[in-house]
């Protein structure tokens, strides 16, 4: 690991500040992310600005009647909370099918949004990757991709947003809160949050530097069956090779969202719209234009038959 | 940089860099080498240790994230003299091989059953807003960060059911 120096930020603000002050800081909360990829060298941030002492643990009711989850709630504490249970719960069964016991105790709301990917190239230092060392090339293009991206990718990059967590949040439409370093407020839809590949792999959200998240806001409960079904190539613990959210209403509307298969949570609201029609009419409108390789061109058959299993359960 | 530990009821002063994981601290500067260093990457759970009552990977943390944290290894839960109650139940039933995951594995255990009784849900249970119970399966989801090479997976089960007072 590369020397770097320490702070711990006393308010939100100096946070931004500290870290949009200083090029080559980063906001560090749980470690989990971060620490791994300083560990090879990945990630070779020169000053961290630790924000576990901020005020962003709580989970509140809103007035719209929906909820706000501050950004250092831990995984395990959001998936716990009574009312993401009862009200949300494929946010609940999306963070449970993530990472291990361990992990989730320390992976915060806003660290979760933002890990990176797990494309092996990605990890590995001697290997031309453009998301790692812009306009290095892309040892995943040609190279052993199964588990890279089937749909939103570019010709710089294939790889997935891996996680679970925020495949359920856009699906409830969240809204990520943030602050920047003059004080600003903004609410960023979730949708816009993650940003696809295209010449700049190497920028994968929206947020400025130094702009710190405090909280994502869910809009009030849209009640129906909540499912998240993550396929996988061990039963626990392990990312996803596809996933789906999906909330099925009584008449068999709904809401469907992916994991595992782009730069983002894919969700592709016209091919929702086809769920009474069945699983594979809504995954041709969800995939359609898809650029799969030969590797990983089983996730376009195995989305259509996780989303027929979630369908089959919702009508049982 | 100088921090404060809470080791296993003991205040720890320390000096560190600021690169130093919890797990580097608890075994290179206080030598306590109960807990394990195995992958290093929070993928096998070896370095599992109890911080603040929760169970984390000492070696995704730095210490110096933890000053004035209250941290808890494997040689704080019991002694060979006074063993915890699972360090017994893994004993009795033999609950591991050659022993290198044992720390993590026990410590993990001993917050699985905390969390159970909690109410934290996990991917296995079916209604959610129902309490969750220490089922073999429920028992066998939440110990998947703690890989053991050697396949004991059995008789750790074993050994939480007996704490928990359920049948295994
Ligand atoms: C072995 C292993 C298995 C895993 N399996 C899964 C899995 O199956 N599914 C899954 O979804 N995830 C999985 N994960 C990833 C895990 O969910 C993330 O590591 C975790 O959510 C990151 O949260 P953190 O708080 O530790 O982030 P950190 O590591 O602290 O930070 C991550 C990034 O977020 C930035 N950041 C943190 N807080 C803020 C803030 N408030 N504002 C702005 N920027 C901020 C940091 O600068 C950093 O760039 C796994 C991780 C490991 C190590
Ligand atoms: S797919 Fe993206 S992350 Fe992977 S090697 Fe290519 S540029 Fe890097």
């Amino acid at each position: 690991m590369k020397a770097f120096t320490y702070e711990r930020a006393k308010d939100p603000l100096a946070a931004a500040r500290a870290v949009a002050g200083r090029p080559g800081a980063k906001f560090i909360a749980g470690g989990t992310n971060l620490l791994d990829l300083m560990k090879i060298e990945v990630e070779v941030p020169t000053h961290l600005v630790d924000v576990q002492d901020l005020p962003f643990d709580k989970i509140e009711q809103t007035p719209q009647g929906g909820v706000r989850i501050g950004a250092l709630v831990t995984n395990t504490d959001l998936a716990a909370d009574p009312r993401i249970r009862r009200d949300y719960a494929v946010l609940s069964r999306a963070i449970v099918a993530g990472a291990s016991g361990q992990l989730r105790n320390k992976a915060s709301t806003a660290g979760n949004l933002l890990q990176r990917t797990r494309c092996p190239y990605f990890y590995d230092t001697n290997m031309a990757c453009n998301k790692r060392k812009p306009g290095s090339g892309c040892a995943a293009i040609g190279g052993f991709s199964r588990q890279l991206g089937v749909i939103g990718v570019s010709k710089s990059c294939i790889a997935t947003f891996p996680g679970d967590m925020p495949v359920a949040l856009r699906l409830l439409d969240a809204l990520v809160e943030t602050v920047d370093p003059q004080g600003k407020t903004r609410a960023i839809p979730i949708a816009d949050f993650h940003r696809l590949w295209g010449d700049h792999p190497e920028m994968e959200t929206v947020l400025a530097p130094g702009e710190l998240i405090t909280a994502v806001t869910l809009p009030a409960p849209i009640g129906g069956k909540h499912y998240y079904e993550k396929v996988r190539d061990r039963a626990s613990y392990a990312f996803a090779l596809v996933s789906v959210a999906a909330v099925i209403q009584p008449d068999g509307s709904g809401r469907v969202a992916f994991g595992g298969v782009a730069p983002k949570p894919w969700r592709v609201e016209a091919a929702e719209a086809l769920l009474p029609q069945g699983a594979a009419a809504v995954t041709a409108k969800a995939f359609a234009g898809a650029t799969p390789s030969k590797d990983n061109a089983f996730k376009l058959p195995l989305a259509t038959r996780a989303l027929a299993s979630v369908i089959a359960q919702s009508k049982a | 940089m100088p921090i404060m530990l809470k080791v296993n009821g003991q205040s720890r002063p320390l000096s560190l860099d600021t690169r130093t994981t919890l797990l580097d601290a608890l075994r290179e500067h206080l030598h306590l080498t109960g807990t394990k260093k195995g992958c290093d990457h929070g993928q096998c759970g070896a370095c599992t240790v109890l911080v603040n009552g929760r169970r984390i990977n000492s070696c995704l943390s730095l210490a110096i994230m933890h000053d004035g944290d209250e941290i808890t290894t494997i040689e704080g839960l019991g002694t060979p003299d006074k063993l915890h109650p699972m360090q017994a139940a893994f004993v009795k039933h033999d609950g591991y091989q050659c022993g290198y995951c044992t720390p993590g594995q026990i410590c993990s255990a001993v917050a699985v059953l905390e969390e159970i009784a909690r109410g934290v849900p996990s991917h296995v249970q079916e209604d959610l807003t129902a309490a969750p119970r220490a089922t073999n399966l429920e028992m066998r989801e939440r110990m998947s960060g703690n890989i053991c090479r050697c396949g004991a997976y059995s008789n750790i089960a074993e050994a939480m059911a007996e704490v928990a007072g359920v049948a295994g």
